[in-house]
Parts: C-alpha cells; structure tokens; sequence
C-alpha cells in the first residue's frame, strides 16, 4: 500500500486532528499519547513524530498552563512588539517558548493573530488584548501570580 | 428544514429583515476579533447589564467588523426606520450613558461619529435608503467620511452589517440566491464560464484566473475532485481572510458550494490557521446552519447535488499557505510543499483534482452570480476586474479593513483613505505582499494597484498586507524583520531556501550591528538570485523579495549602514553584538 493510501484511510487532516485534541487535552504532546495516536490512526509513528516536529504550535514538553503570546507581525513589529516581548520576557525570566518553573505562564512569540489595526497586540490564552503597553503586561500577569 | 424554492428563501429573507431592521430600538456592537481586542465583550455585557436595569425595549446584537479597527470599539444604534448612528471608541462608562440617554428618549447625537443612511445590497444590487438624523445634529453620513468615502465593499459586503451567526440576515442581504441561481438556471460549464467571464482573479496574491483553474479542474477526468478554501493567511501584517471568516462566513460556504458544482467536487476542506479560533468557531456554527437548511450535505436544494464541507485547522507553520504544501498538509500532516507541474487543479488532494482558492476569491463568487458575469467585469481597470481588500495598517493615521476598486492608486489609498501617516509625519514607504512583497518607496505612490504594476515595481499585489512605514522606519531593519521570518518558516525542504534564507539573515543582521562591508550589498543579491532560482515554492521564490526591494529603492540607508556604519534614522544598534 501506498503510503498516500495508507493517510486516506485515516482520513484528511486527521493527522493534524489528533494532535490537536491531544495538545488540547494534555497541554503538550506526550509520546504515549503519540504512540497510541499513531496505532488508531493505522499511520507510522514517525508521521505523528515528524508533523508534531513541523508545526510552531505543538510541543513535546509540559507547558505553561496560561499561555501568553506577544504578536510579531509586521504592525506590531513596528509599533514596538520588541520592547513587550523583552520585558515580559524580564519579569517572567524566561525566553519567547519556554515555561515558567512553577508552569503557570508559556511565553510564545506569534506571528500575527491579525488585529493589525489595534498594534501592538498581546494574547492570554483566548482573550485579545489590543494597543499593548508595560502596564497592560503587568495586569495581565498578576492575574495569575 | 431545506429551502426548495425562492418563495422559501422570501421567507427566510422575511426573518432577517425583521432583526437587521426591526421595529424597534436596536444596539449593535462590533464583535470580531479586532473588536475584542479593544474591549468589546465589555462594551457589551456594560449594553445588556443597563438595558435590563433600565428596562430598555431593545434588541441588543452582535456583527462582525465594518473595518474602522482604528476607532473600535464601535457601537450602532438604530431607530426604527432610521439609519444607523456609529459610536466609535466606546468604553463601559460611554456604553452605560448611551443606555441612560436612549432611556430617556434621547438619540445622543453629539457624540455620534457618522450615520449609516445608505445600504446597497450588493448581490440585489438594490439600494436602501433610511431617515437621516435631522440636518443640524451635523452627523456626516458615512459616506463622507474619507475612510470610507472611496471605498467599494463587494467582498466586505456583509461584514459589519449582519449577525455572522444569523443565516437569515445573511439572506435577507442578498444570500444563498445566487447558490439557488447557479443549481437550477446554470449548467456547471456555465458556471465556470460566468466566473472565467467576469475577469476574476484569485484573491490570495497570485492573481490567476479562477475560471481557468476551474475550467481545468471541470475538465481533467475523475470521479473525485475536491475544492479547498485557504484560510491559512500566513502574511503578518494582514487580517483580511479573518475578518471575513468572522464576519459573513455564510459568503464563503455559498461560494464553495457553487465552485463545488461548477468542478463536480462533493467534498471540501476549509483550511484555517490555528492563531483564528474564533474565525473556526464561527465557521462551524455557520456550517452547522446551512446544513441544517439544506445549503450544505445531502440533494442541495433537492436538485440532487450533494457536498459538505469539513474544517482543517493548522498549527503555526507559513508555508501551509502554499497550495501544495496546504495539501500535503492536509493529507498527512506534514505541510511541506512540491514540484509543479502538475498543478492542484489536475492533480491536487491525494492525486485529485483540486480546486484551491483563498477565502476573498470564494465570497466573490456569489456576487458574480448573482449580479452576473458583465458587472462584476465593469468593475475595476482592464484585466484587474473587481476590487481588492487591504489591512492598512503601521504608521498610518486611519488603520483599518479597507476594499478599494482594482486600479485606484496607492497614493489615494494610503492618503484619501489612510488619512497620511500617523502623528503627521510623512509616510516613506509602504510594503505589500508581506513576507513574500517589498517596499516601495513614497515617489512610487501613483502606481495604479493592479497585479502587473504592482509586479513592475518589484513588489506584489499580495493577499492584502499593507504596512505603512514612516520616517521613523529603518529599511534594512525591515529586510531584516522580513528574513528573520523567512528563515525560521522556511520548511526546509529546498537548500537554497533553507540555507539562502538564513545567510540573508545573517548578513542584514551583521549590517543592522555595524559589521556589515560595502561588499555585503552584492551579495545580499546575489544569494537572493540564488534563493529564488532554487526554490520548489512561493515561499522561497518571493523570500529575497523584501531585500532586493528595498536594496533597489532604499540603497542609501544600506550604504550609510556599510560605509558610515550608521543607521540613518537611529533604529538598528550598530554595536558589535550580533
């Protein structure tokens, strides 16, 4: 068989489905959640591997449980993302894809969640927060600290 | 429920009349994404908290972006029969003041921003009219205010004007008639050759013809054929797919049913990049309805057509934009792109044949057939039929979501509509196309937005990113952001990409901390020739573009950085860190 085939039968993007849920369920992706992905979906575990790898959005490790993310699209970019990000970046001690120890904050990078309009723009896990300051940052992180 | 007839669809048209201009007072807020960002959710729950406690009689609503991100959060308010009055920058205390003003009677139209009092329906092509507030409370209509003044909304048609979650207001402007249209006045062939008629171009930045893509997917053999919806809009900088996936997602099930069965496709995949959950939520809400009134799944309209549509949601990586890497994406979860020849419309999903178009495209295609093929046509300059839409946004005065027709040039964009740049300072540049465009300079503003003039100048039409830049911008620095982007996304696959990228990178990055020799300049060329040559996909062929831009238009400032070894406006460290 195939192995074009062999994704069919799992189905479209249910590759991309199931790691997901998993993300979603764990927080990361544990390789025992992997494994047994892997074995449902009838798909080679280094599939599950190597797309887990590819995408930004997935990690291998236990993460953050509240997930902040500093827009770097290019409005923001020039708005000053920069200037958040390092500070954050400072009162967190940690760097952009890294958790804090005690696992309560991630600090992610993003590319661009697309409110360009209202940059410099910061996201806590779903909410949106749009013309960005320090001041912001620190209310935000206090929320949790 | 399934809607067989147009005396059914006159009945859902009914409904959403009834609650898009009800006969009694109606507050609306601007939800979407952008929105929110601003504090919408709090605007409304101050709105429904003071109307109970004041037992106002209104109907409180949500709708997606009208566009002004600048201004949000924005409120309307309507009276029967009247126009809607637009409250810009509104806060919980503002929000609980209009609620206290209205309770008393009083349409507060001091602080009022402009009324809508105009309403054309783009798919009817009819024009509604409502009371203006009386002459001497000043209001402009909106139509006067230059932000929207020279616009042209035919793929924003609906948003910022119905409930995205309400199917019936989507019908009652103009909805589902053309799906209903094309299953039973038009052939598939006349479909195709409707949209191939009407000059429309893909959306997503290339500009190809869609009716030729569609024609060589009708045309290439097979049982199975597919259609996808790219909503995986990468570019940072550009918002435009969202908004409309937020705001009118109806608009882009209705086009993919059409395609679907102008190419004979029965499944299809909306591809939607993980940073827009609320853009997937609304989505699948809206697919939820359609299915249940029988525009989506099972004998469409009872005329034996079948197709259903299911959701792929990305996770962060660039290149999935890309048709093909979309694909493999997809199919097995690693997005990495390939060869072409063939092309998706030929051999696309798991060999099929495949019709790929970005979300704009697909909300266009109602309109044309609805309005026909000779409309749409009129419409914009020769070969660049229609209108584009365009995130404006960076150092400009009025940022926002803004459609414009094909053909109008930069210069009436960034200073009719754009206001000029922000704080007053001059704007020096503009980029387009993100991280696949370039810079072009300010004496290139009457450049008539169209895809050839666009490509002349070294830049790309694009999906719809526009960054305005000011003088406070420093051009390398800007390459130098762009590549940095490039490099981390690059999925590898191809050396010259994956390795280009990275030297470009290094060398802006030596030159932006004062390392960089004159010679770094022929370089920064020649590798970017490489890069382009060597690469499988759009990714890498456009990579180099944000450098050889700006090198060709901005070469003094990178000559101050390599020969002074000074960054002009005092943006790049120019110290030894690198």
């Amino acid at each position: 068989m195939l192995p074009a085939e062999k994704y069919r039968q799992a189905g479209a993007g249910a590759v991309l489905a199931a790691l997901h849920e998993i993300s979603a369920r764990c927080g990361y992706l544990p390789e025992v959640e992997l494994r047994r992905s892997a074995a449902e979906l009838e798909v080679p575990l280094s599939v599950m591997f190597s797309a887990a790898s590819f995408y930004a959005t997935f990690s291998f490790k236990p993460c953050g449980e509240h997930k902040l993310q500093v827009c770097e699209g290019t409005a923001c970019y020039v708005k000053g993302a920069t200037a958040l990000l390092e500070y954050v970046s400072a009162e967190l001690g940690i760097q952009p894809d890294q958790s804090t120890e005690d696992l309560v904050f991630m600090l992610k990078r993003v590319r661009c969640v697309g409110s360009c309009g209202l940059a410099p723009v910061v996201r806590l896990d779903q909410e949106t927060f749009g013309r960005a300051t320090t001041a912001d940052l620190d209310a935000l992180l206090a929320r949790y600290r | 429920m399934s809607i067989l007839s147009a005396t059914d669809l006159d009945i859902l048209r009914m409904a959403g009349r009834a609650s898009l201009y009800p006969e009694r007072l109606k507050i609306s807020v601007g939800m979407a994404t952008c929105g929110l960002a601003a504090g919408a959710d709090e605007v409304y729950e101050a709105l429904q908290k003071r109307i109970e406690q004041r037992g106002l009689e209104a109907l409180l609503t949500k709708t997606g972006c009208i566009g002004y991100c600048q201004q949000e959060p924005l409120v309307d308010v309507r009276l029967p029969g009247g126009g809607r009055v637009v409250y810009t920058q509104m806060s919980r205390p503002r929000a609980r003041s209009l609620v206290d003003e209205l309770s008393r009677g009083n349409l507060p139209l001091k602080q009022a921003w402009a009324v809508i009092d105009e309403e054309e329906l783009i798919v009817d092509g009819k024009v509604e009219q409502f009371a203006r507030p009386p002459e001497q409370s000043g209001i402009p209509a909106i139509a006067q205010r230059p932000f929207f003044a020279s616009q042209r909304k035919i793929v924003l048609r609906n948003s910022g004007f119905i409930d995205p979650q309400s199917l019936e207001e989507y019908v009652a402007r103009g909805g589902y008639r053309a799906l209903q249209r094309a299953l039973t006045e038009f052939s598939p062939q006349q479909v195709v050759e409707e949209v191939t008629r009407a000059g429309l171009r893909g959306k997503g930045g290339g500009g190809f013809l869609t009716g030729l893509k569609w024609q060589v997917a009708r045309d290439t053999p097979g049982e199975t054929k597919y259609v996808i919806c790219n909503g995986d809009e990468g570019d940072p900088g550009a918002y435009m797919d969202r908004t409309v996936l937020e705001s009118d997602p109806h608009s882009v099930i209705e086009g993919m049913v059409i395609g679907a069965y102008a190419v004979d496709a029965h499944q299809g995949y909306l591809y939607v990049r993980d940073e827009y959950p609320l853009a997937v939520e609304r989505m699948s809400y809206a697919m939820q309805q359609a299915r249940e009134y029988g525009f989506l799944g099972n004998d469409i309209h009872g005329t034996g057509f079948s197709f259903s549509i299911d959701i792929v949601r990305g996770a962060g990586a660039f290149v999935c934009g890309e048709e093909t890497a979309m694909i493999a994406s997809i199919e097995g979860g690693l997005g990495e792109p390939r060869p072409k020849p063939p092309y998706p419309a030929t051999a696309g999903l798991w060999g099929k044949p495949t019709v790929i178009n970005n979300v704009k495209t697909w909300a266009t295609v109602p309109v044309i057939l609805a309005r026909g093929a000779d409309w749409y046509a009129s419409l914009g300059a020769p070969d660049n039929a229609g209108t584009v839409v365009f995130s404006l946004v960076g150092q400009i005065a009025n940022t926002g979501l803004v459609e414009v027709p094909l053909g109008m040039t930069l210069r009436e964009l960034l200073e009719g509509i754009g206001g000029g740049g922000s704080d007053g300072k001059a704007i020096k540049a503009v980029q387009t196309g993100g991280p696949s465009g370039g810079c072009l300079p300010a004496r290139l503003f009457d450049t008539p937005i169209t895809y050839e003039a666009m490509k002349a100048t070294g830049s790309i039409m694009g999906s719809g990113g526009m960054v305005v830049l000011d003088e406070s911008a420093c051009m390398v620095d800007v390459a130098r952001y762009f590549l940095e982007f490039t490099k981390q996304e690059s999925c590898g696959k191809c050396t010259a990409c994956r390795e280009g990228t990275h030297h470009l990178r290094t060398i802006l990055n030596c030159i932006t901390h004062g390392q960089g020799v004159p010679e770094d300049l022929e370089l920064l060329e020649e590798i970017g020739e490489a890069v382009v040559a060597g690469s499988l996909c759009g990714l890498g062929q456009t990579a180099p573009n944000p450098v050889l831009s700006t090198l060709r238009y901005f070469h003094e400032e990178y000559q101050a950085h390599v020969i002074e070894r000074h960054c002009p406006v005092g943006k790049c460290p120019m110290t030894a860190e690198v």
